[in-house]
């Protein structure tokens, strides 16, 4: 006898916590840099056909299993056939990851937040250097606002390697930002719903990656959500509906961003000309205001031409100013959201007030991801006997909230910005491919397409369109077995991983090799959530051979 | 006689203040920058208000009271605007050290600029940093008063949402377990089968058929 499972209180509730689940972060930083570097609008059109494709399938089949088997992923799972519990607890150690290190960008929009209530604004200016002659040099390098991101948030040291001290206002923040989230899942499921280039092969890549992604197929989160579904209530219509938003945010986030590049390009542009006809003016003492736009080609050509000599020596100082090269350059991830959006707010009237809603927009996205993501997390850990029988709910909550907290000040550190890229890139992709390909393939064939079938109709009354059954069947783990084919290839290909560095001296980011260190970090990062699969089917089996005389069949 | 002096005398002014010479400093104007439209034009009557300006911060170094606006030489005046000037000791024989006109501009940067409608990036003293403004800085930084009422806010809310919730579980335990009538007994347990939950009634929409008696109260109670 089971005690009965809490359920949502309204189907629309289940609905929008897969979608404040869903829409997050990504939909804001990721897909506009991926529609910039891949033909702007043309990107839609394998971004659709991923979405029809592969999208809406995967996430049906993940909606329709949590609804099925009314438990979290490792329940779900094992219900299946014993031997696949191991997903289950691959999207588990998955899901752990990410809120450990995504938490902390919510920490860092806290940070921001805070910071908004000034005038003016604190990355808007320099501050001065030691005897107050000039502004800082770091600052004067780079720009104002890359110094308070780089300096004043992150503190960030020259490599990985120098690890530094924990900075205590950034731990602060996160603190902050995990007593949030406990406050939100302390109570449980009733509390989180309130509350997500065409012919170039990269493009297409790209999609499918992106539509994977931004619907946090894998994490077990919607299979968690899903669990507390009424089991008549139409998961079709909410997979097709909660794809849908996701898409159209991404695209609506899109129109923002791209008028914010614009606007930095156009910035960068006019500034580089500036500084070129100021030094050219002051070289040559040259009338003031003789240089525009215009006429500076010419003039150039007027100089070197008459005063060679002095031309030459003052050549390697100027920059080739070029709006397209400017456009050219896309940001995604925290440099968009902390230093380009930051950069246009500062240029706004009322600035503070567009800073605030900006950063409360974020934290409404991070905040939402990590409800769906910590439920992934808790969904499973409750359901387990073992664990919800000496512990009440609370307590499970605030020990894993407690424990990624205590990980995730790793991340505060001086260096911490390099181990969240780190975890940002490594920690989820091949293993969510594998996660949803064992996910797939179990349900078709270990459990049974045709069963599986019949008990969705009994279920919500309604038949499985053959569309869903070819994609399940079929074109999705086609498609992720490419995927994961041409990931694997790509990183053996590259040989040894490279990341961005912030040399303060030059004011830029300069490319370093990981240390050995690093590199075996992100090999057992990955590691220790794929071998799961494989591990927990050996366990099992070793398990059930040891007991004499049993010969349990699958379930 | 006379031409040959004056020639003598500009001489000497002319190897006292040259580009690059010993204590000459160089200004920059960036007039048209600072003003657009309202630009003035750079004449002689322009040259001599910045000579006063430079003679009156002179005449507030302690010994340099005497300092005139003859002693005040300009030269190598280019369109940019830019020139190169020197301030010499009433024998107009020596400059004065760099370090005492440095000094002297400085402490009065803001006099000069006013003057001049322009600031301290149209009027440039190459060589003479100026004072920057810091900007201010509240005792108590701004963001952790706000940090403060957050934090304060969640960890009550916290609270609340935990007591409520031992006391809700107090509350359940303390109810006796037989007072369940029997429509609570069907909604609460649901028959699980090879781990896979039978529910073969949707329970909102069922009723209990109380025609039909349940197994306890066929036989009688001792």
């Amino acid at each position: 006898m089971e005690k009965a499972r809490p359920l949502w209180a309204n189907p629309l509730q289940f609905v929008f916590a897969c979608i404040s689940y869903a829409v997050g972060l990504g939909n804001v930083w990721r897909f506009p840099y991926l529609c910039q570097m891949y033909g702007g609008g043309s990107f839609l059109v394998p971004y659709i056909i991923m979405l029809i494709v592969e999208g809406m399938p995967l996430l049906y089949l993940e909606l329709a299993v949590g609804q099925r088997m009314r438990q979290g992923s490792i329940g779900a799972f094992r219900t299946i056939s014993p031997y696949l519990s191991g997903v289950g607890v691959a999207s588990v150690v998955v899901s752990f990851f990410l809120a450990m290190y995504y938490n902390v960008i919510n920490a860092w929009a806290f940070w921001y937040l805070f910071h908004s209530f000034q005038d003016p604004l604190p990355w808007s200016v320099c501050p001065l250097n030691g005897n107050r002659t000039g502004y800082d040099e770091e600052c004067e390098k780079a720009s104002s606002t890359q110094y308070f991101w780089y300096r004043k948030t992150l503190n960030i040291s020259p490599s990985i390697q120098e690890n530094g001290s924990v900075q205590w206002e950034p731990a602060l923040c996160l603190l902050l930002a995990w007593l949030v989230v406990y406050l939100c899942i302390l109570r449980g499921t009733e509390s989180t719903g309130k509350m997500e280039q065409l012919a170039n092969p990269k493009a297409w890549i790209n999609a499918a990656t992106q539509i994977f992604f931004s619907l946090g197929l894998g994490f077990g989160s919607l299979i968690a959500f899903a669990s507390y579904n009424e089991p008549s209530s139409n998961c079709q219509k909410h997979a097709i509906i909660v794809s849908l938003i996701n898409s159209s945010t991404s695209i609506f986030a899109s129109i923002v961003t791209f008028s914010i590049y614009g606007f930095k390009a156009t910035f960068n542009y006019e500034n580089c000309l500036r500084k070129v006809s100021l030094l050219l003016t002051n070289t040559f003492d040259l009338e003031d205001g003789f240089l525009t736009a215009s006429n500076l080609e010419q003039v150039k050509g007027y100089l070197a031409s008459a005063y060679p000599s002095k031309y030459s020596e003052v050549f390697p100082h100027i920059k080739n100013c070029s709006l397209e090269s400017e456009l050219d350059t896309a940001v995604q991830g925290t440099g968009l959201a902390f230093i380009v959006y930051t950069e246009a707010i500062k240029n706004m009237e009322v600035s503070q007030l567009w800073s605030v809603l900006y950063f409360f927009m974020l934290l409404m996205l991070g905040i939402g991801s990590m409800l769906g993501n910590t439920a992934a997390i808790l969904t499973p850990l409750t359901d387990s006997k073992i664990i919800s029988s000496h512990l009440p709910k609370e307590a499970i909550s605030g020990l894993v909230c407690l424990i990624s907290c205590a990980i995730g000040m790793v991340f505060t550190t001086e260096a911490g910005n390099y181990w969240f890229d780190i975890f940002n890139d490594y920690a989820a992709t091949l293993s969510l491919l594998l996660i949803v390909l064992v996910e797939t393939i179990a349900v078709c064939y270990v459990y049974g397409l045709r069963r599986f079938e019949s008990d969705l109709k009994a279920m919500t009354g309604r038949a499985l369109s053959w569309y869903w059954k070819v994609m399940w069947a079929g074109v999705s783990p086609l498609l992720i077995v490419g995927l994961f084919v041409f990931y694997l290839s790509d990183y053996i290909l590259t040989g040894t991983l490279k990341y961005q560095a912030w040399e303060a001296s030059q004011g830029q980011l300069v490319t370093k090799d990981y240390p050995a260190y690093a590199l075996a970090a992100i090999g057992l990062l990955v590691a220790s959530s794929t071998m799961c699969i494989p591990l927990v089917a050996l366990g099992i089996f070793v398990l059930r051979r040891l007991k004499t005389g049993d010969a349990a069949p699958v379930a | 006689m006379l031409w040959l002096l004056f020639f003598l005398v500009t001489a000497i002014h002319a190897e006292l203040c040259q580009p690059g010479a010993e204590n000459a400093f160089k200004v920059r104007l960036s007039i048209r920058t600072a003003l657009g439209d309202k630009a003035y034009a750079w004449d002689t009557n322009e040259e001599y208000l910045f000579k006063a300006m430079v003679a009156f911060s002179m005449r507030k170094v302690p010994n340099r009271e005497a300092t005139e606006i003859s002693h005040v030489l300009l030269c190598n005046v280019t369109q940019r605007v830019s020139f190169w000037f020197v301030v010499t000791d009433p024998s107009k024989n020596h400059t004065l050290p760099a370090v005492e006109v440095q000094s002297a501009i400085r402490m009065n940067r803001n006099r000069i600029n006013n003057a001049f409608s322009l600031n301290d990036q149209t009027l440039e003293f190459l060589k003479i940093p100026s004072t920057l403004a810091p900007p201010t800085d509240p005792s108590v930084p701004i963001w952790i008063i706000i940090f403060g009422v957050i934090f304060c806010i969640v960890i009550v809310a916290i609270t609340l949402l935990i007591l409520s919730g031992i006391r809700q579980r107090r509350r359940k335990n303390k109810e006796p377990p037989e007072v369940d009538d029997t429509e609570d007994k069907c909604e609460n347990m649901i028959t699980v089968e090879n781990g896979i939950p039978c529910d073969p009634l949707d329970m909102k929409g069922g009723h209990i058929n109380e025609a039909f008696m349940t197994e306890d109260e066929r036989l009688t109670p001792l």
